[in-house]
């Protein structure tokens, strides 16, 4: 199947429905191990066991940046390529994009509470992350201020492309600013920094999100599709009845 | 396994993320099912999709 043929949501509906329990097992599969390793993961030397924070936040923070970014090929989707269902997966990742960004900036104040000894700092990490959320939120309101989804979609898309903008900015703003977050450990020159012991249980995590994402994505892109369909149905029955 | 003097953050932690997910599952559970039972309506109402198929058909 190419990507052509997942240009008919009728083929994409059918495809969803044989992919969707596969990948809900797998997700379920990756969280419970990651959860385990997270909870069985050793106390850092420094941070204690506050270290187990990170297993939920940095695979939320990856995740915020992520879903913006796969919103932004949606929306040179929409605009270059006029794919059918560009728009349709960039209407169904936002509120996904938005609750993971949620979750990093507040799981985030959570660590930083005991390890600052502050909840929050209006450096460029944070406040770039906070950016990124409101954009989100802002996303969220536009895609329901517009009844036709076509013309919301033009909107998004423009709206989407210049708050990609954000993303290199969050990933470089701890090596561009004096901040308190600290700089990346994983992706990074040089490898990473973390221990093995640290490191696997977070990577299990990430890819365990990763999948969280793709399933909660692929399920939301057929309500939207659904939702699209009763939307036609009811101009057509609105047109029989004028008739 | 014990938490140190910091637990309430890292319980906290973990109970928001758990939380948020069930949400987002949740709430796409149950907009599934409801555009489905609005398809079925229109369905019933005698309104029928451009292809012929029936309403509800994936």
């Amino acid at each position: 199947m190419t990507l052509i043929d997942l240009a008919n949501p009728t083929k994409f509906l059918s495809l969803t429905a044989r992919v969707l329990p596969w990948l809900t097992g797998a997700t379920a599969i990756f969280l419970l191990v990651g959860f385990y390793q997270a909870a069985m993961a050793p106390d850092d030397y420094q941070q204690g066991a506050t270290a187990k924070i990170m297993f939920v936040h940095v695979p939320n923070a990856w995740l915020a940046m992520f879903v913006w970014g796969v919103m932004s090929v949606a929306a040179l989707g929409t605009l270059v390529w006029r794919h059918p269902l560009a728009d349709v997966a960039a209407k169904a990742a936002t509120p996904i994009g938005a609750a993971f960004t949620f979750l990093a900036l507040v799981t985030g104040s959570l660590w930083g509470r005991p390890m600052w000894g502050t909840y929050w700092e209006w450096d460029a990490r944070m406040t770039s992350v906070l950016i990124l959320f409101l954009m989100y939120l802002g996303l969220m309101a536009l895609w329901r201020a517009v009844d036709d989804p076509s013309r919301a979609a033009r909107a998004a898309a423009v709206l989407t492309l210049v708050g990609a903008l954000n993303l290199p900015i969050i990933k470089f703003s701890v090596d561009w600013w004096n901040t308190l977050h600290q700089p990346a450990a994983v992706l990074r020159m040089g490898g990473t920094s973390l221990d093995k012991a640290f490191l696997i249980p977070l990577l299990v995590m990430a890819v365990g999100f990763s999948l969280l994402f793709v399933t909660l994505h692929l399920a939301a892109m057929r309500n939207e599709i659904l939702r699209r369909r009763v939307r036609s149905l009811q101009m057509m029955q609105a047109s029989q009845q004028a008739a | 396994m014990s938490l140190g003097p910091h637990a309430s953050f890292i319980v906290t932690s973990y109970a928001l993320v758990a939380a948020i997910v069930l949400i987002l599952i949740g709430w796409i559970a149950i907009d599934y099912r409801r555009q489905k039972e609005r398809l079925r309506e229109l369905e019933a109402s005698g309104v029928t999709r451009r292809s012929g198929r029936q309403a509800t058909d994936i």
